[in-house]
């Protein structure tokens, strides 16, 4: 072993002392890994424009999709999802912040930097997880087939359920009761089942009731699958006619008109491929962005035991930095790609 | 045995407080960059519709200020642009190369596979 080692030394390599990069070996490879990365998600991302590309317009537009923000409600478009960026951008400056103090031997300021990272990088990871939650729950409204076969995404305010009367007894309800509770899952799942007939609700045991809802406000419907009358493009359907034609499809009594949500099979927002790229695509980033915290955390732990401190150098938070920063430079990507254009 | 031909580049990279102060001041000014991109990005992206004249330009300002973006944080957060030269290019240009290529054929397939399935009707 030792003969071929002495005889492959940096001299006869390349001439001796100085290396061709002059990096650290940890730090090239975290180079390369980082490449080879950054052509996965390049990969997903070209595969996510091959197909909106190949969809055109029935494919949803962000601004539409995500335009909601916590304990704010609707009509907030991409706010959200700047905000995750801003929080990401953040995390990335105290990280570059932490690197700096390291460059200094500053132990105590790589500390709190990083600590202010991994912060960050739990408040991007719980973003995400609101961000999921509300897309697998969807809109109040969902996705209606029209009559004519065509499918449209609908906007609006949608008015309150206030309750349900009893009209017609079944198993556990009674003539004139009033119901008050759980309307709104009750509502979606009738409407799923086609369970909702002109304006009342039917339940599984013979109950029937009538649904005391306030008019909805602003509606708009959006097609995004051609039918025999309706062409993907077209202008939106607005005010009665949007409303007529929306009832119509949900108060129809047929099952599977209505899509709320999204799921692995459907979703309300387009075609079913949209979904499946928002899960692989966020949830890959998300899954690095994870990682990433939980790297941190174990360097921060060095920081604190001083394992670097002894060694003479901060590279290791350096190194972690790398990678973190590729995780905010992979979101500026997917943020500009699926969310904005 | 200690050896004499290897160099420790992770002693090179330390700096005095004067240096670490000037860096600090690069670091804010590209935070401001990126955070007014950003709000820009949002702004445009909320207020002009896909539908409209001006999306094609929208849609390309988009882009541009995206690469803009990611040449701050490859080239400054993450110091390539304080790397050798020859670092630089290892990454950078195989990789520029490779994805303008996989864009190029990704999105003219796409096309052609619209066409293919509008002439089956669909």
């Amino acid at each position: 072993m030792a003969g071929h080692t002495t005889q492959l030394d940096a001299k006869t390599l390349w001439g001796g002392k100085e290396s061709p990069f002059q990096t650290s070996y940890g730090k090239l490879m975290m180079w390369f890994f980082l490449v080879s990365d950054a052509l996965t998600f390049s990969g997903l991302l070209i595969a996510y424009g091959f197909t909106r590309h190949d969809a055109q317009d029935a494919w949803p537009i962000g601004e539409e999709t995500f335009n909601s923000m916590p304990f704010l409600g609707h009509g907030y478009p991409l706010l959200y999802v700047a905000l995750m960026t801003f929080i990401l951008i953040v995390s990335s400056v105290t990280m570059v912040l932490a690197v700096e103090a390291g460059h200094r031997m500053d132990r105590k300021g790589v500390t709190n930097w990083m600590i202010a990272t991994i912060i960050g990088g739990f408040f991007f990871v719980g973003s995400q997880a609101w961000e999921w939650s509300h897309f697998i729950h969807g809109s109040e409204f969902g996705k209606i087939e029209l009559a004519d076969g065509s499918q449209a995404i609908v906007k609006g305010h949608f008015g309150e359920i206030k309750n349900f009367t009893v009209i017609e007894a079944g198993k556990h309800h009674k003539v004139g009761e009033v119901m008050k509770e759980d309307l709104m899952h009750e509502f979606h799942h009738a409407a799923e089942k086609g369970h909702l007939e002109g304006g009342n609700i039917h339940f599984a045991d013979g109950t029937v009731a009538k649904i005391n809802k306030a008019k909805d406000h602003e509606m708009k419907l959006i097609i995004k699958k051609s039918g025999s009358k309706h062409e993907i493009g077209s202008t939106p359907i607005t005010g009665a006619a949007a409303e007529k034609m929306y009832y119509e499809a949900l108060y129809s009594g047929e099952a599977n008109r209505v899509v709320y949500g999204a799921n692995l099979k459907q979703n309300e927002y387009g075609p079913q491929q949209y979904a499946q790229f928002f899960f692989f695509i966020t949830g890959f980033h998300g899954f690095h962005v994870f990682s990433g915290v939980m790297i941190n955390i174990i360097i921060l732990i060095g920081v604190l035991g001083g394992t670097y401190h002894k060694r003479g150098h901060y590279e290791m938070v350096e190194k972690t930095g790398l990678y973190w920063h590729f995780v905010d430079l992979v979101w500026v990507f997917v943020f500009t790609f699926f969310y904005l254009i | 045995m200690e050896r004499d031909d290897l160099i420790e580049y992770s002693l090179h990279n330390h700096h005095d407080e004067a240096t670490g102060k000037s860096i600090r001041k690069k670091i804010i000014q590209v935070t401001v960059l990126l955070t007014i991109i950003t709000t820009v990005e949002v702004f445009l992206g909320a207020l002009i519709k896909q539908s409209s004249d001006a999306w094609a330009y929208v849609k390309w300002s988009f882009i541009i200020m995206t690469l803009v973006k990611a040449a701050y944080i490859v080239m400054v957060f993450m110091h390539l642009g304080d790397e050798k030269k020859a670092l630089r290019n290892v990454i950078l240009i195989p990789y520029a190369i490779f994805i303008a290529y996989l864009i190029f054929i990704g999105l003219w397939e796409a096309t052609e596979v619209a066409a293919a399935w509008k002439s089956f009707g669909f």
